[in-house]
């Protein structure tokens, strides 16, 4: 019933993950990528919640644009609608991370709920109704964003742990050089571009 | 336009947070956590200010060492006893809670008292003036008077006069201790609130030095530790040193004091009444009045000589009957 490539669907998600990264290149979720990028273990943490976050949400939300949404007509309630189900989404995340490892989520601390309004997911949900992705296509997507969420906050997550011990100029310490850092990467991922 | 239009939307949202709603509400039983219902209560009991005062990140994690029994309910310094007790209470245990300490500057001599060594004209700042020669105060224990611990007061309790020195005022301290740690001189301490009688100079130096530098200084004369009643003056580093647990706020030293360097109010010294009615004429209280101000025989009325009186309250301690108000 689809009309589906597996060229295609390698495509998408090699775009997602390092030509288009969400962090690096569209510059979406940069809250999480500066707060929780102190230690590789919490920033893998928060990689695989926004991992998990984003598939489900991809999901879900395509099935509300296309039964509630098109079905209806009311396309303008697209953002309110995505809203409540990243929201609903990141309290159940919450929920069993907290039941399953409370060390995760002391360390993630503000940041999980913080998901709830996080740019790169909602611009994720998004992203994948105006580039008329279908089903198996917006998973893919999904996939590759998450992975590229995870990839950039944890190569940043090992530059800042080693950071930590670097012999850095005082006023450059902390954010600063985070700041810098960040954009060196981005422009490092600038070469992928020719990629796809 | 269509009745449909408000509808469909308000449906189609409604159910979809309705359905959200439920499976979140069946979650959080599946993936509930218990959690310990003492640590609420305690939060709920705390000043809730997040100030972070008690060495904790704010109110809940505090919260959460008191019940894990890492800090002692009293913790708390903004809430101070009242907060205590309420802790406690929830604990199951006695609050031991002394009283609210306030923070107090040890020095009075503004720049008309103490002799100024030079003109300062640097940035008015305490470190950076204290850095430069220990300051323009020719005294090199005393305020300096530029607002270090005005500016880290997170209460505004702290104001500097027009004579530069700082003033703190103990109704509004909450005693975080920021401008302790903050001031360069060390010249602000903890005094429990109701002290009366402070010892107001830090200057170590010797009596002849601190007369020419200061005329409110401690000039070591020990005529306070000689005056005191109650011993509770003691001599350390040529400067003398109010033992707080002791002291009975009688103001014999303030008023003893030749240069003045013992802070107290005089008009505020109370005064011993007996109620006659509940008297029962023990002597009790003539026996421990230290300055004999009490007079009367076993059946015979008792009668205070408020000129006497130094007002230390060891006869309404002392009184089987409570028969002696303090006014």
């Amino acid at each position: 019933m689809l009309d589906i490539s597996a060229s295609s669907l390698f495509v998408i998600l090699v775009s997602a993950i390092l030509v288009n990264n969400f962090v690096l290149s569209r510059f979406l979720g940069i809250c999480p990528f500066l707060g929780v990028s102190k230690q590789v273990e919490t920033a893998f943490g928060m990689g695989m919640a926004v991992t998990f976050v984003m598939s489900l949400a991809s999901i879900i939300t395509f099935i509300v644009q296309k039964y509630i949404l098109d079905l209806f007509g009311i396309e303008y309630m697209q953002t309110i609608m995505f809203i409540l189900v990243i929201a609903s989404l990141v309290q159940l995340v919450e929920m069993i991370i907290q039941k399953t490892s409370p060390t995760l989520y002391q360390s993630l601390g503000v940041f999980l709920p913080l998901i709830t309004t996080n740019c790169a997911v909602l611009g994720l949900t998004i992203l994948n109704i105006q580039e008329r992705y279908n089903i198996i296509e917006t998973i893919f997507h999904a996939i590759g964003a998450a992975v590229g969420f995870s990839l950039a906050i944890v190569l940043f997550a090992a530059i800042r742990e080693r950071m930590e011990v670097a012999n850095v100029p005082n006023a450059f310490k902390g954010f600063p050089l985070a700041l810098i850092t960040a954009g060196l990467m981005s422009l490092a991922f600038l070469g992928f571009s020719g990629l796809v | 336009m269509n009745i449909s239009d408000i509808i469909i939307p308000v449906i189609s949202l409604g159910g979809l947070g309705l359905i959200f709603g439920g499976g979140l509400a069946l979650a959080s039983q599946k993936f509930a956590v218990e959690v310990d219902p003492l640590i609420e209560e305690v939060e709920n009991a705390l000043p809730g200010v997040n100030c972070g005062a008690c060495g904790y990140p704010g109110c809940s994690s505090f919260a959460k060492a008191v019940v894990a029994g890492e800090v002692e309910v009293d913790g708390c310094p903004v809430g101070g006893q009242s907060t205590a007790e309420a802790v406690a209470s929830i604990m199951g245990i006695e609050a031991k809670v002394g009283e609210k300490q306030v923070a107090k500057v040890i020095c009075n001599a503004d720049n008309k008292q103490a002799k100024e060594d030079f003109d300062y004209q640097g940035i008015k700042d305490c470190k950076a003036a204290s850095a430069f020669n220990g300051g323009s105060k020719s005294c090199n224990f005393g305020c300096l008077g530029l607002g270090t611990c005005v500016r880290v007061c997170p209460v505004d309790a702290i104001e500097i006069t027009e004579n530069m020195i700082a003033k703190i005022k103990p109704d509004i301290c909450i005693s975080c201790e920021k401008c302790v740690a903050a001031c360069p001189k060390n010249v602000i301490d903890m005094v429990p609130e109701s002290q009366e009688v402070v010892i107001t100079c830090k200057n170590e130096e010797k009596g002849k030095i601190v007369r020419q530098k200061c005329d409110f200084g401690c000039i070591g004369c020990q005529i306070c530790v000689k005056s005191c009643p109650f011993q509770a003056i003691d001599f350390d580093n040529n400067l003398a040193v109010i033992d707080y647990d002791k002291c009975t706020n009688c103001h014999v030293c303030v008023e003893k004091c030749p240069t003045k360097a013992i802070e107290g109010d005089i008009n505020k010294r109370k005064k011993a009444e007996i109620v006659q009615s509940k008297c029962i004429q023990c002597t009790i209280c003539k026996k421990a009045c230290p300055v004999d101000a009490i007079e009367g025989d076993v059946k015979k009325e008792h009668m205070i000589d408020p000129e006497k009186c130094i007002g230390c309250s060891v006869c309404a301690e002392k009184c089987p009957k409570d028969a002696i108000d303090m006014k």
